[in-house]
């Protein structure tokens, strides 16, 4: 009915809109141009900020050590996207795969996670891999039986355990992150592999492809806007991740969200962590805009 | 028809059961090569699982499947010498039609100069010639399907597959692909299996067509010997239009035969039915094989219907619907004894269809050899 159509009703549109812009404005936009002013400003004592225009905080963070913090954050985020997609694959073709009866329930485990927080799975995880965590634990049973087994055999027993260093180095950082971004993942991966018209891969088993060479050219090329859905919702936030390589990294594995953290908290320096902020979401932005351009994949189906 | 008949596929014994759904129940048939075999019934009577079966992607419960004499157990749907063009067509969506075309081919090994050639050989045999670039959403459903058509035949399997080849496509176009299969596939020579739930298609396009009906083979029968002599009832229901009387085997002898039904009269034929005597049978009479008489025309339709020995089919009735269809009138008609019989009546003329109206009464006779009579 067209006195129901609140698309041509302006004063309808604008009632059911205005919550929503009002949010919008007053808890992103403001702050967000607030923060993109301070990048442009100088500290004048100990809670006044003069917005002067200066661009000093950006030539700051374009030293050396900035820099590498920013190249590594990269890394450490490209790192966890690749081994989220080559994890998450396999578990993605699992869950589509999977029957009818399975499909809910391995969809509700990688969804479990969500409900509960990030703090508490994090603190879980440094528990499991902690020096005297189940994860020691486990390597130093392997360790001691086969210290017993060569003991038994006549062979000299191996040196005592030491526990490895499983957590607060970059190898916890990565395992954090992947840990936390892997759902982020298969979630895309299994809507573009679900959306796959079966028939497809049959017709390539039909012409006498093997079930790899499937993978490889029909279900992998098909995939392809997953893909590519699931790498950006992985990379984005893995390279403004904060909490894992704060309670999980050592001291030689903090990420640029870390370093922002910093200058806002302890240096008291808002004008560098806004400039380094914003250089982030500029990336960020880069990224979409990249991710955007490519050339459009025809539709599946 | 090729003149030895030589079977390419011979199913034996076949069951395959969904759980407790059987889907198809204990089918012998044997395929010939070279021919053009429709796998004919209404949707869920199994005759898709049994093109899966053939093909690899379904596993018989029971019963064994052989392709060129050589048993299908154990193997996969990529080593079988059949290929498959599939209800959806299932074109690979980022190749273009060249590289889908060559997809099998690259894959069994075969040298790039050759697969050049026999890529274009297929698109030719397809009429898809100079299409190679493009790619499969520049392209209308029938285009897609020939795609299909010549990625198959591209491999030359000893058997090509087809599973509702026509069901996507406008009436039009259906029509149209009907004859191009048929004369597709005496070009090549490949056999092809065909599963459809449209009569039509089947009449139109097989050497012989299985009828399956809830897993089973209801009958097995060229498509003239189908709708001509149907073995039961299921088969000539569905195959074509028809009437159905119940009725008593009253009269049984080698050249003549008789059959008492309680809604249109007595019928007779020209010819021994071999049934039990009383037993309880089924009279078919297709709409297009009973004439239609004004009244008064009596005694010329009396003459006319002389043909059985014992009698003359004879019925008279009120028309109680009409449907002009352009090339025939479909007529509705209540017999005396209450019950309804429908007719057919070719406009042989531009004024055919004005000779009758509603609430007519109208007098038909068909000949003795017409009517066919079902046991089951």
């Amino acid at each position: 009915m067209a006195e129901q159509d609140w698309k041509t009703n302006r004063r309808v549109f604008a009632a059911v809109s205005l919550p929503t812009l009002f949010w919008i404005i007053v808890f992103f936009v403001v702050p967000m141009a607030i923060v993109w002013l301070y990048s442009f400003g100088e500290n004048k004592g100990l809670t006044e900020i003069d917005i002067s225009g200066t661009l000093d905080n950006y030539k700051r963070a374009t030293e050396w050590l900035y820099v590498t913090i920013f190249g590594k954050s990269f890394a450490v985020a490209a790192l966890v996207t690749l081994i989220c997609l080559i994890v998450g694959f396999p578990v993605a073709m699992a869950i589509t795969f999977a029957g009818e009866k399975w499909r809910p329930w391995l969809l509700l485990g990688i969804m479990l996670p969500f409900w509960t927080n990030l703090l508490v799975r994090t603190y879980a995880l440094m528990i499991l891999l902690g020096s005297q965590g189940y994860a020691n634990k486990g390597l130093g049973a392997l360790w001691e039986g086969t210290s017993w087994v060569k003991t038994l055999v006549g062979l000299q027993p191996l040196p005592t355990w030491e526990p490895v260093q499983l957590l607060f180095n970059n190898f916890a950082v990565v395992f954090g992150l992947v840990y936390v971004h892997l759902p982020f993942m298969v979630l895309p991966l299994y809507a573009a592999l679900d959306r796959l018209d079966r028939s497809l891969i049959e017709a390539s088993l039909d012409l006498g492809a093997g079930h790899f060479r499937t993978i490889m050219r029909i279900v992998v090329p098909l995939a392809a806007p997953g893909i590519v859905a699931g790498v950006m919702i992985t990379l984005i936030p893995a390279l403004g991740a904060y909490l894992t390589p704060d309670l999980m990294g050592g001291t030689d594995s903090q990420m640029i969200a870390n370093v922002i953290e910093r200058q806002f908290k302890k240096a008291n320096d808002w004008p560098f962590g806004a400039a380094l902020s914003f250089l982030l979401i500029y990336a960020m932005f880069a990224l979409i805009a990249i991710q955007s351009m490519r050339r459009k994949v025809p539709e599946v189906g | 028809m090729t003149e030895t008949a030589r079977p390419i596929i011979q199913i034996q014994n076949v069951s395959k059961r969904f759980g407790k759904v059987t889907a198809v129940d204990n089918v012998s048939l044997d395929i010939n090569a070279g021919e053009f075999f429709v796998l004919l019934g209404p949707s869920g009577c199994g005759k898709t699982t049994l093109l899966r079966m053939i093909a690899g992607f379904e596993l018989p419960t029971e019963g064994r499947i052989l392709i060129d004499g050589q048993d299908m157990a154990g193997i996969p749907p990529n080593k079988r010498p059949v290929n498959m063009v599939f209800q959806s067509y299932a074109v690979f969506p980022h190749m273009s039609v060249a590289d889908n075309v060559a997809y099998g081919l690259k894959i069994a090994g075969v040298k790039g100069g050759e697969v050049k050639d026999r890529v274009a050989e297929a698109l030719e045999l397809v009429k898809l010639g100079g299409f190679e670039t493009r790619m499969p959403d520049q392209m209308s459903g029938g285009q897609r399907q020939r795609v299909a058509l010549a990625r198959s035949l591209v491999m030359r399997p000893k058997v090509l597959l087809l599973d509702e080849p026509l069901s996507a496509l406008d009436a039009k176009l259906r029509a149209q692909m009907q004859f191009e299969l048929s004369e597709l596939q005496e070009k090549v020579g490949i056999t092809f299996v065909t599963v459809t739930h449209d009569q039509d298609e089947a009449l139109s396009m097989a050497c012989r067509i299985g009828v399956i009906n809830k897993g089973e083979v209801a009958q097995l029968a060229t498509p003239s010997d189908l709708y001509e002599y149907p073995a039961n009832r299921f088969v000539a229901d569905f195959v074509g239009s028809v009437n159905i009387f119940e009725g008593k085997l009253t009269l049984d002898e080698p050249d003549k035969a008789a059959v008492d039904c309680p809604g249109l009269g007595k019928v007779y034929l020209n010819h021994g039915v071999t049934g039990p005597h009383g037993a309880d049978v089924w009279v078919a009479l297709r709409p297009e094989k009973i004439y239609l008489h004004v009244p008064g025309e009596g005694k010329a339709v009396k003459a006319a219907a002389q043909d059985a020995p014992d009698g003359y089919n004879f019925a008279r009735g009120k028309i109680k619907g009409m449907s002009y269809l352009g090339d025939i009138t479909l007529f509705e008609i209540e017999l005396e004894t209450g019950a309804r019989i429908r007719v057919s009546r070719p406009n042989l003329s531009r004024h055919d269809q004005e000779d009758f109206t509603w609430d007519d009464k109208v007098s038909m006779h068909w000949r003795a050899d017409s009517p066919v009579v079902l046991l089951g």
